[in-house]
């Protein structure tokens, strides 16, 4: 199959490009820019005008829910939803039922991405055996099956001494490890920031601290072990600024933020919303704002994607599952970002790109020659709402009944149409 | 009005009566009988309010004066006092609240006004005055001082 | 909040649910307030009954146990000459099978008119207000941390019973803030009916975070706290509450924390002191307190099913109004 998208915007932060240019695509690669290779005959057209062309969006976080809670979600229906939102690589969490503790684990979900075929699916393995914290895990057997992390998912290491060990032997590995930094204790079973609104609702808090310590502890067992480490959603000013300012000191430490936390904060909650129940918190404004400002340091922006089937929701706010179905907001969230004047059009797409990409240790995010052909087409000024639109399972979204602004079109997958607007 | 009630209360031959007036009008008109009967049991207010029949059309409408029966129901001669008597439900709703007090020997009704439009088979046994309203017509006491009847059109 | 005033009240202004004293006008509360004063009568009554709620079905809906609660409750609604029933249901139990709104469901198929409903999960009234169907009021009897209005309401009547007004009065509530659903719905009410100040007092560990920004002022001394004040309302310490290391001993607690006759005497000389019960004598408060001349704890009580039968009148009455508007 030989494809043209003609007439669009090419944006491809990882190069620095910026020009209305058309692109060719031939055996699931990029085989040209702006004019077409000799003898290239063109299969399939696709009327890129007025729209932005870019690498398919890489999602560093978002849960299938397959194996395990099928009711939730499966493989098959938030990968399409994650085709339909311009995402072409996923990367899904260790905490599925069983656990992603084994190689076999590993391969079903990819087998089962593979034959659904709508965008590649990346797993981290666990980091301890069955998340219990207590044993690690056979991480050189995870890394061989393709995992290309290691997570304890939301469930903690509390004791330091694993932690210590499992970082020094994925350092061994060069595995990085993915961290929800979250100091167990002091989250104790809370489940809105700690502070006036959660006082007011009654609601168990977490406190600022319980990031701040774990991302502290874990920079130090960073920087004793060499080991990689990811900081996963963070959602506090200081955690970020902890884990910004040892990347500045040159220790291998990255991290993301999820779209969510980029737009709403504690005020949300509102009377219960249990849309709005999510993990870590919704923080304060100022945390929120200072997220914000990270974005132009390299930080990621991932969906956290957490389907939910109704029930999960419907109930007392602290009853309720925390998550947001993030997958399809995610580009539309980001691009709002672009319209408050938050960031650049080409930072925006780099954070949902090229600095995923980066950190997660893959090829992609680029749309350079001779790369996969897996693109994301959008109408930047389309209108829409994801109420009219969603395709995940779960529709447990706050955001189902906001304006969005950019709407994908299309989303190819190493050279194939996987994703058109009807 | 205090003479009919004077020779009403001597030709039945009620000793120590126990007056009780309905708020508002009711307990107005009542306190100037009480003071000139002289009667020597105490007077008594009723607040019909939870009584009424129609709570599930209006709600209820908070009152700050509650019922104060100082004293005894069971066994006694009661005259109840209103300012106004025209549908009968009001006077209902009063017996009905008395009786959730105990069992009275009798029960009197004197009214000031009474305009007629019976919708329950109740009559005042003594009457100040008489007087028939067209429809849409409203008669409503005024008071404590002085007393005024003021009759509008709706 | 503007969420709770809309999910109360109907369009007419008229109290639907009563779920949290916050969000809701001063006249709705001085509303509540004068037509339990006038319900304080039907105590009086050799028949102990009004035929206000008559045919009317209430559903005390308990998902954490407390017979107290529930009993006056239950007093209240059939004073109101409506039909009572009892719903006590752990939460491990429905846990395991239904969820709670299948439970709600179920109730409200038997054609309930109110539910009376006690969670230990901060919102589950509101909940289940979000829920019902149009005719159907809710009364939230204590919802986790969150708030016990009807609670705060029958102290604000005995405060009004004692003071007449509630402008001149200074009122401390001491204790552990931190987990007290009936502290957060009379902050809400002393401080909607505008008294002069509203202080807390209790250790750091048992004070939330934010809590000066519900209008109060924080102490950690009584004798700093208490004094020149009209009103002090003690707060019960839950024996689990030691499991969390919030305080070290309950003998430490009263030595720093209980209310003494010597304590209370920083007070003004006409302070009454309340507590929402059940007391533990001892740990917050001394016997000579709890049992003296200037403690009003058992009139709480009296007051408590006025207070409630008020509620529950006014809730019924919102919606037979608004069907006739």
């Amino acid at each position: 199959m030989r494809i043209r998208i003609h007439g669009g915007r090419l944006i491809d932060p990882a190069h620095q490009v910026d020009t209305t240019t058309d692109i060719y695509i031939a055996d699931g690669h990029v085989v040209a820019l702006g004019h077409a290779p000799s003898g290239f005959h063109t299969d399939q057209e696709i009327d890129a005008t007025g729209r932005i062309v870019c690498p398919g969006l890489i999602d560093m976080h978002a849960r299938l829910r397959e194996p395990g809670a099928e009711h939730k979600g499966t493989i098959l229906s938030e990968t399409r939803a994650a085709a339909a939102a311009g995402v072409t690589t996923l990367c899904c969490p260790p905490d599925t039922q069983p656990i992603i503790d084994t190689p076999a684990v590993a391969e079903l979900i990819r087998e089962r991405a593979a034959v659904a075929g709508y965008v590649k699916v990346l797993t981290l393995g666990a980091l301890s055996k069955g998340l219990e914290g207590v044993q690690i895990s056979e991480m050189k057997a995870l890394r061989d099956a393709g995992c290309v992390g290691v997570s304890n998912a939301w469930r903690p290491i509390a004791n330091t001494l694993v932690m210590r060990r499992a970082m020094e032997y994925a350092a061994t590995f060069d595995l990085p490890i993915f961290l929800h930094a979250e100091d167990p204790y002091l989250y104790a079973e809370g489940c809105a920031h700690e502070g006036a609104i959660s006082t007011r609702l009654g609601l168990v808090g977490i406190p600022e601290i319980a990031e701040t310590i774990a991302v502290a502890r874990d920079l130090a067992l960073v920087q004793e072990t060499g080991a990689r480490a990811h900081f996963c959603q963070l959602s506090t000013a200081r955690g970020m600024e902890l884990v910004l300012a040892a990347q500045a000191q040159g220790l291998p430490v990255t991290a993301d933020v999820s779209a969510h936390q980029l737009h709403l904060t504690e005020m949300d909650i509102g009377d219960y919303n249990s849309l709005c129940h999510v993990r870590p918190p919704l923080r304060t404004q100022r945390d929120r704002d200072a997220l914000r400002r990270s974005l132009t340091r390299g930080v990621a922006i991932c969906s956290a994607h957490q389907p939910h089937e109704p029930d999960a929701k419907a109930g007392p706010y602290a009853e309720t599952e925390p998550g947001i179905a993030g997958l399809e907001s995610l580009l539309p969230l980001t691009l709002r970002l672009v319209d408050e004047g938050v960031l650049s059009l080409r930072d925006a797409i780099a954070s949902l790109t090229a600095h995923p990409a980066r950190i997660l240790g893959i090829t992609g995010g680029t749309l350079a020659v001779g790369t996969a052909a897996d693109i994301c087409v959008f109408d930047p000024k389309r209108e829409w709402r994801l109420a009219d639109h969603m395709l995940s399972q779960g529709r447990n979204t706050p955001f189902l009944h906001w304006d969005m602004h950019g709407k994908v079109t299309h989303t190819l997958l190493q050279g194939r149409v996987v994703y058109r607007e009807s | 009005m205090a003479q009919q009630l004077r020779a009403r209360l001597a030709a039945r031959a009620l000793q120590d009566p126990f007056m009780i007036g309905i708020q508002t009008g009711g307990v107005w008109v009542a306190q100037q009988l009480y003071r000139e009967l002289q009667l020597p049991a105490q007077l008594g207010t009723l607040n019909i309010n939870f009584y009424r029949d129609d709570f599930t059309r209006i709600g209820v409408h908070p009152m700050v004066t509650p019922t104060q029966l100082q004293e005894r129901v069971n066994d006694r001669d009661i005259i109840l006092v209103d300012d106004v008597l025209y549908t009968g439900r009001t006077v209902r709703a009063a017996l009905n609240e008395i009786f959730d007090y105990g069992r009275p020997a009798s029960v009197t009704l004197a009214v000031l006004v009474d305009r007629g439009c019976r919708e329950l088979p109740i009559q005042a046994d003594v009457v100040g005055v008489s007087v028939a309203l067209a429809a849409g017509e409203q008669i409503k006491l005024n008071g404590p001082q002085p007393l005024t009847l003021e009759i509008t059109k709706t | 909040m503007n969420h709770h005033r809309r999910l109360q009240l109907t369009k007419d202004g008229r109290l639907r649910h009563f779920i949290a004293i916050e969000g809701l006008p001063r006249a709705i509360l001085m509303s509540i307030l004068d037509t339990a004063e006038g319900f304080t009568s039907v105590a009086n009554q050799s028949v102990k009954k009004v035929p206000l709620l008559r045919g009317k079905t209430i559903v005390n809906l308990f998902f954490e146990s407390s017979t107290r609660t529930r009993t006056t409750f239950e007093v209240a609604a059939k004073r109101l000459s409506a039909d009572v029933i009892n719903f006590n249901i752990s939460t491990s139990s429905a846990s395991k099978g239904e969820s709670l709104l299948d439970t709600l469901r179920n109730l409200e198929a038997m054609q309930t008119d109110m539910f009376v409903v006690r969670h230990d999960a901060s919102g589950a009234a509101h909940f289940i207000a979000q829920q019902v169907a149009p005719h159907v009021s809710v009364i939230n009897a204590g919802d986790g941390c969150h708030a016990h209005p009807t609670q705060a309401m029958l102290d604000m009547f005995t405060i009004r019973r004692h003071f007449g007004e509630f402008a001149p009065l200074n009122v401390a509530i001491v204790g552990d803030l931190l987990h007290s659903r009936v502290a957060r719905s009379q902050i809400h009410a002393l401080t909607t009916l505008q008294v002069n100040e509203v202080r807390v007092i209790g250790p750091k560990t048992l004070i939330p975070k934010g809590i000066d920004q519900m209008g109060v002022h924080v102490y950690h001394d009584m004798r700093a706290g208490l004094r020149d004040v009209d009103v002090v309302i003690m707060l019960r310490l839950q024996r689990e509450r030691m499991h969390g290391a919030f305080i070290p001993s309950e003998h430490e607690y009263f030595q720093s924390y209980g209310l003494t006759p010597e304590r209370l005497a920083y007070a003004k000389p006409h302070a009454i002191v309340m507590h929402p019960g059940p007391i533990n004598r001892g740990v917050e408060i001394d016997s000579a307190v709890a049992d003296g001349a200037q403690s009003v704890i058992l009139e709480q009580v009296t007051n408590g099913i006025a207070v409630r039968m008020a509620v529950m009148a006014l809730t019924m009455g919102s919606y037979a109004a608004q069907g006739e508007a």
